[in-house]
């Protein structure tokens, strides 16, 4: 536990990136987020635990608007990326989501090439000036998500002939390809085996130098390896909210400590 | 006896197989349900189907061959010279049917016996008016073999009653017996049912099958006697379409193939897009309420006759044109045109192909379009880029299957295209199509004897050929798309 503390002391001290305050969440009359705040760290892994049906996806998704798709959601309350009001009426989702990138709970490439789908991002938002800044761009990408050295003979091949792991590393290649500030992950791991859920831990560890990494997840350990901070939901509230070390070894409050000793879920 | 009480007779005895199956399997098994190895319900079942399916299929094969067997018999005994000038062989025998029925009502009202019947000539006075009591008129005098030949019929056709009755109710009672002595509480009648089902089941696809085959055959048998009066050089490589029916005509199929294509080709470039945007509307666009309402009136579109969408053509659409672009334009003076027919049959179209692609489009997955907006797509972009990129393969299926209707359409194309077989590459023009052709070579006074008819049946294998190219390349298109998400 003693390096974890370390990590957490580094974590703590870097500012905020996101400041969520009283945010609420209604998906028509069902109330799914009450009164949530939370500070997410710049260059800090965040990870979201909590049961089933708590809410964590549907935070998560506030974070970069991704609840606009769904008809019947609707959030209150007010979440700033750097100081700037997201559900501000001069803010365009589609730009904001270029700087909140996302990464699925299960992979979903694109029927493209790998190549395309990497390039997909750089593309739609002009990102490169000329195809060896793009090709640039694809193998860092690439490279970030452990993924280059298998796939760099095949980049025309379709993205969905990869195995699941693959998949999902190729994803959070498309995902960092705009060079997104946050980078929100919804059970990441949830498809995959232990050692490609290994190569996606180290990763999320990597993109730490760069990104401020949201990580939704059910296991405990997942949670404990990867995050300096952890928040606990439970039936829509936020529970509490921490460092990751204090969280698992010193809960303050008894429904955590309830949940991470397996006692409710 | 009567064919219904013939069924009842067969229904009564299973019914009976039925209570009997399930009294011995459960006296085998000392009055204990729970001893049989199937619920007690299936060794009645089992007996019952034994019982019947048999006897009924024995039943309806031999009432299909009887009348044909029969009358191969009783045709031999007419003469070519009781066939009357400018008759056939097939009129004489429905003459012997119809003698045959009527002198069975004489019989049955009594008016005559069996005996005296025997004993009649075709001369007789009395019979004339046995048979006009009968309700039987005669046409022209009656020849003596003809009238033999009904009376051979009529016995005939009573000894084969007797024998099919015999031979039905025999078959029901042997196969009730032999599935009765079967049943034991051992007796697997689960599993024996259960096969009789997939039985039955391939039994009923069997038919489709065979009725394609048929025709197909019957098809592919005329073309072939059409091959031998016309030279099949003449058929697919002359350019002009002209039938005389005194003989000496061309038959190229070029210009109504060129015809076909043209119409299905205007109609597709109309309905594929139209139809497409009202898919990609209707699928990604459209709120909830707005689709429950939109799609079905979309779809009723695809609900009209063809041939009010002829009537369209004919008295809307085909004036409309001519008066505002193929006169203005110098283009042609026929309200029946290519352009006409084509925008008709691509309005027709337009349900066919959003609907299809509405589903399509739906089907592609959610987590698609999600990944899309999550990397900073608009709903356009993932539209373009990811939507119609992954369901493309279906859509291409979709459009195959419509130019698949569009190549067999008919009554548009009679209404809205006239029926002059012209190689123009002008849309203004009236041009005509196969299906027209097949339509027009069979009305009227036919004999399928001549070319002039024959041809319709080569014009329709080509059609066929078409249409069926087509459609197996839609299903490997589709097959090869849903592969991908499975
Ligand atoms: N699209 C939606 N429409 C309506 N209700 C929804 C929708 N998505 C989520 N909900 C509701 O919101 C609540 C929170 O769901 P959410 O998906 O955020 O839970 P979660 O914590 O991510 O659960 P899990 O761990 O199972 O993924 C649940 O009660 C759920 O029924
Ligand atoms: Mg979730």
């Amino acid at each position: 536990m003693e390096d974890m503390r370390l990590a957490d002391r580094t974590a703590s001290a870097r500012e905020n990136k996101i400041t969520a305050r009283g945010v609420q969440v209604y998906y028509g009359t069902n109330h799914a987020i009450k009164d949530v705040d939370v500070d997410i760290a710049d260059r800090t892994v965040t990870a979201f635990i909590g049961p089933s049906g708590c809410g964590k996806s549907t935070f998560l998704r506030c974070l970069n608007r991704m609840n606009d798709t769904i008809p019947i959601c609707r959030v209150e309350g007010r979440i700033e990326i750097d100081g700037e009001d997201i559900y501000d009426k001069r803010v365009d989702p589609v730009q904001l989501r270029a700087r909140v990138g996302m990464v699925f709970q299960k992979p979903n490439p694109f029927p493209k090439s790998i190549y395309d789908n990497v390039a997909y991002g750089p593309r739609i938002h002009g990102l490169t000036r000329n195809r060896a800044e793009l090709d640039e761009v694809v193998e860092k990408s690439l490279r970030r998500a452990a993924l280059w050295n298998e796939v760099k003979d095949r980049l025309t091949s379709p993205g969905t002939g990869l195995s699941g792991g693959q998949q999902q590393r190729l994803c959070i290649a498309r995902a960092v390809a705009t060079s997104p500030e946050v980078l929100l992950m919804d059970e990441p791991c949830s498809a995959l085996d232990p050692i490609a859920t290994a190569q996606v831990e180290e990763l999320i560890d990597e993109l730490r130098e760069n990104f401020s990494v949201v990580i939704v997840t059910h296991s405990m350990q997942q949670a404990a390896r990867v995050s300096q901070r952890t928040a606990f939901f439970h039936l829509g509230n936020l529970v509490e909210f921490g460092e990751t070390g204090q969280i698992f070894t010193n809960p303050r409050d008894p429904r955590t400590e309830a949940y991470i000793t397996g006692r409710i879920g | 006896m009567n064919i219904a009480v013939l069924v009842l007779i067969v229904l009564a005895i299973s019914a009976a197989g039925y209570v009997l199956g399930r009294h011995r399997a459960l006296s085998g098994a000392q009055g204990d349900r729970r001893n049989l190895h199937s619920l007690i319900g299936y060794y009645g079942q089992t007996v019952f189907l034994f019982a019947s399916v048999p006897a009924l299929f024995l039943l309806a094969v031999w009432l299909f061959l009887q009348p044909m067997l029969i009358e191969a018999r009783v045709g031999a005994m007419i003469q070519p010279s009781d066939i009357p000038e400018g008759g056939s062989a097939t009129l004489v025998m429905s003459d012997v049917r119809r003698l045959a029925e009527g002198l069975d009502a004489a019989i049955a009202s009594g008016a005559v016996t069996e005996e005296a019947l025997a004993g009649l000539q075709a001369g007789d006075a009395e019979l004339g008016s046995l048979l006009s009591d009968a309700g039987v008129a005669l046409g022209a005098e009656l020849r003596p073999n003809v009238l033999e030949a009904a009376k051979a019929y009529r016995s005939d056709s009573h000894g084969a009653r007797l024998a099919l009755t015999a031979a039905v109710i025999a078959v029901s009672l042997v196969g009730a017996l032999l599935s009765l002595l079967r049943v034991s509480p051992e007796y697997r009648a689960r599993n024996v049912f259960e096969r009789f089902v997939l039985a039955a089941l391939i039994a009923s696809s069997l038919v489709a099958v065979l009725t394609t085959a048929g025709i197909i055959a019957s098809l592919l048998f005329e073309s072939i006697h059409f091959f031998q009066l016309y030279p099949a050089k003449d058929f697919f490589l002359s350019l002009t379409w002209n039938p005389q029916f005194r003989g000496g005509s061309d038959l190229g199929i070029w210009p109504l193939l060129w015809g076909t294509l043209y119409v299905s080709f205007v109609a597709l470039i109309f309905a594929v897009p139209v139809g497409l945007l009202i898919a990609i509307y209707l699928s990604e666009y459209a709120s909830k309420r707005l689709r429950t309402f939109a799609k079905p009136a979309i779809e009723i579109l695809a609900g009209i006759p063809t041939i009010v969408y002829g009537l369209f053509a004919l008295i809307t659409v085909g004036p409309l044109l001519r008066d505002y672009f193929a006169q203005p334009l110098g283009l042609g003076t026929s309200s029946a045109s290519v352009m006409t027919a084509g925008l008709v049959m691509g309005i027709m179209l337009i349900p066919f192909v959003s609907s299809l692609s509405d589903d399509i489009i739906n089907a592609v997955p959610q987590s698609l379009r999600d990944g899309s907006f999550a990397i900073g797509a608009t709903q356009s972009e993932t539209v373009r880029q990811v939507i119609l990129p992954a369901a493309l393969p279906g859509i291409v299926g979709a459009i195959l299957l419509a130019a698949s209707r569009a190549i067999g359409e008919t009554m548009i194309v009679v209404m809205g295209a006239g029926a002059a077989a012209k190689l123009d590459l002008n849309p203004f023009q009236a041009m005509t199509t196969i299906t027209v052709k097949i339509v027009s070579q069979l009305t009227g006074d036919t004999e399928f004897a001549s070319p002039e008819t024959l041809v319709a049946f080569a014009l329709g294998m080509m059609l066929f050929l078409f249409t069926l190219v087509l459609n197996v390349l839609a299903l490997v298109v589709v097959r090869k798309y849903r592969e991908q998400y499975e």
